[in-house]
This record gives C-alpha cells, structure tokens and sequence, in this order.
C-alpha cells in the first residue's frame, strides 16, 4: 500500500471530518439546551431582615412578615411568610416560625391567653415556643442564627 | 471485529443490499437542480429534530405559549439557536419543496411512470404548507393571533360551508384556547405522521424507478 491518498479515500476523510465538526456544532448546543435548567440551583436561604430592635415591644411577641418569591423557567412563584419576634429584655431576643409544628397553619399570638394558637387543630404554644396544649408534636421553629447588622435585627432563613 | 460483527449483521439483515440499492443506484448525468429533494428532505429532519427539542420547553396553552417561548428565546442555552433554526428552516423548507416541484415541472419528469411520484409530491407541498400555517400560531404574539384570525377567516367566505369550515380550523367561533391546542397537535403529530407515510411512498417510488433524465432539446 503507497502512501498516496486516493480519491475515494479523501472524500471519506472530509465527509467524516466536516461530520463531525457539524454534529459538534449541532449537538453540544442541544445538551446545553436540555440541561441548562438544572444547572440554576436556586438559593433557600437567605438573610432577613426585620428592621430595627427598638419596633418590637419587649415581652409582648410580634408578627412580622414577609414574602420571598421562586422564578422556575417562565413561572415566577410568591410565597408568604411570617416570623414572631419576642423580645425577652432590652437586649435578649428570639425569632420564631409562625408555623404550627402539626399541619403547618399560622398560629397567632393572642394576648388574653399569653399563648400561640393555631386556628386549625386548636394547637396551644407557650411564648417560648413549647407545647403547652393539642396535637403538635413539636416546639416552634426557633431561628437560632441572629445578628445585628446597621441598626436592623436579622437572622438566616431556611425554607423548610 | 468491526468487520465480523457487520458481516454478522449483514447477513442477517441485508444491509449492503439497502445500501445498493437505495444509495449505489444509477442515476443519470444531472445538475444541482437535482439536488432539491435531498435538501428538503435534510430540511425535514432538522425541522423535525428542533421542532422535538422546543416541545421540551413550550406549552400551548394561552396563559403559558408566549412566556414559553420567551423563556426558550432568553432563559434557556442556546435556545434561541434551536428556535432559530427552526423558524428559518420553516421557511427554507418552503422554498425547496416548491423549487422542488418547479424542476420536476419545468423538466417533465412528473410524466409516465413517475405519475405517482408527482401527486405524492403535490400532497407533500400542501402539507409543508400546512405546516408552515400551523406553526404560525404557536408563539402566540400579536402577529400570530392575527395571521391565524385573516388566515381562517379566508376559508370563511366560501359559499354555504364556509362558516362552517372556519369553525372546524378555529374550534369555535372565535380564536381561542381551542385553537391554538388544535393547532399544535395538528403541527407535531397529524402533519409529520402524513408527511413521513407521504416521504415513504415518494422515496420507494424514486428509488423504485430511477430518476429521469435531463430533458434534451426536441423532447
């Protein structure tokens, strides 16, 4: 066999090669356009803020909401949420989910009974947070981290 | 062991038959007009393989087709390469099918035996154009809607079954969630499985008898 290329043979070559570079050109695009969705990890966790210490009235807890909001491919979702801030002193303080532990309902502060009460199974929590009544199996989401940053009370987020 | 595994194979299902016949077959001398049919037909695939990838992303719904489309344009990598090729692939494909079908016309080539060949032909451009029809409505903007209201109002002025003939495009009297639902499955299932079934016949038919000749001065 000679080295010489012959005609045959180098339109084989070319064919493949151009081939090639066409079903690069062509296919690599498309794996990105499969899966460039699942490459935006969306944050669940953030810092938020609930404005200055001095709003919330120390020893009576204090409903604070806020909405954080989820956009998936042309589909933009609010969600609503809302923390207590208690204030047990001039400096100490404790954030806690309005979230009932059960099925998940807003619990309310009311102040008659020095209790959280959850609309829904009649679900009681003391103002730490603790059990005190129904079917709850557990205390109130507590948000452990807080800091004080520019005045503003805020602490770190977590979607459940 | 490439080559035990196909001869293997090719014993088995014939495979340097098909490619005998459907690829070594003799042909006469030609020009590039001759070339026409191969390209619609590369049209077609690529039609069909981006028309595949953009269902990954649109809904035909008209809460959801144009922020789909959008999404697809602006929030997805490189969509809008695929869109792209898919909108000017429509057109092209077009223009090919119907030059296609001018040399076919202009060269005689429709006449005995390939009469079949030529009527095929003419249900594939009828339904090339249904496509291009159907997928005009798809991206659900104001030209769309617009396209889709004049262009089924047209068949609406036909005497005494026009109406009725516009209500069956529209699925209704007026343009609506029905429409543009109707519209979509008729462009990606009922369309390409006739044009496929069509493609089918038309290329047997080719291959079956051979491709005419260039017609010579006096013919």
């Amino acid at each position: 066999m000679s080295d010489h290329l012959d005609r045959r043979e180098f339109v084989k070559i070319v064919t493949a090669a151009l081939g090639t570079i066409m079903g690069a050109i062509v296919g690599l695009p498309a794996i990105g356009y499969l899966i460039s969705p699942a490459l935006r990890v969306q944050k669940n966790e953030d810092w938020i803020s609930v404005g200055p210490l001095e709003k919330y009235p120390v020893g009576k807890p204090t409903l604070f909401s806020f909405t954080r909001s989820k956009v998936n491919g042309w589909e933009k979702t609010v969600n609503s949420y809302g923390v207590y801030v208690v204030r047990t002193s001039e400096t100490e303080y404790t954030i806690f989910s309005n979230m009932c532990t059960h099925l998940s309902c807003r619990v309310n502060w009311k102040d008659e009974a020095q209790e959280y009460i959850c609309p829904c199974h009649d679900g009681h929590f003391g103002q730490d947070g603790s059990v005190t009544a129904g079917p709850p199996p557990k205390p109130l989401i507590r948000y452990e981290e807080t800091k004080i940053e520019d005045g503003n009370l805020m602490f770190f987020f977590k979607e459940s | 062991m490439a080559e035990r595994v196909f001869t293997w194979l090719d014993e088995r299902l014939g495979l340097t038959a098909i490619y005998n016949t459907v690829l070594d077959r003799k042909v006469p001398k030609v020009n590039w007009w001759y070339t026409l049919g191969s390209a619609s037909l590369f049209l077609f695939v690529i039609q069909a393989v981006t028309g595949m990838f953009l269902t990954v992303y649109y809904v035909p719904s008209p809460d959801h087709a144009y922020d789909s489309v959008q999404y697809i344009m602006n929030g997805v990598a490189f969509g809008w390469l695929i869109r792209g090729i898919h909108h000017w692939g429509a057109s092209l494909m077009v223009l090919f099918v119907f030059i296609h079908m001018l040399r076919t016309f202009f060269f005689g080539a429709y006449k005995y035996p390939r009469e079949v060949t030529w009527l095929t032909g003419v249900f594939l451009l009828l339904t090339t154009l249904g496509m291009g029809f159907t997928g005009y409505l798809l991206p659900w903007n104001q030209r769309a809607y617009w396209a889709t209201t004049v262009g089924t109002e047209i068949p609406g002025t036909a005497p005494f079954i026009g109406s009725f003939i516009e209500r069956i495009l529209r699925g209704g009297t007026d343009l609506s969630a029905v429409t543009l639902a109707r519209f979509f499955a008729v462009h990606i299932w009922f369309l390409p499985a006739i044009i496929l079934l069509l493609i089918a016949v038309h290329m047997y038919l080719v291959i079956r008898l051979g491709i005419s000749n260039i017609p010579k001065e006096g013919e």
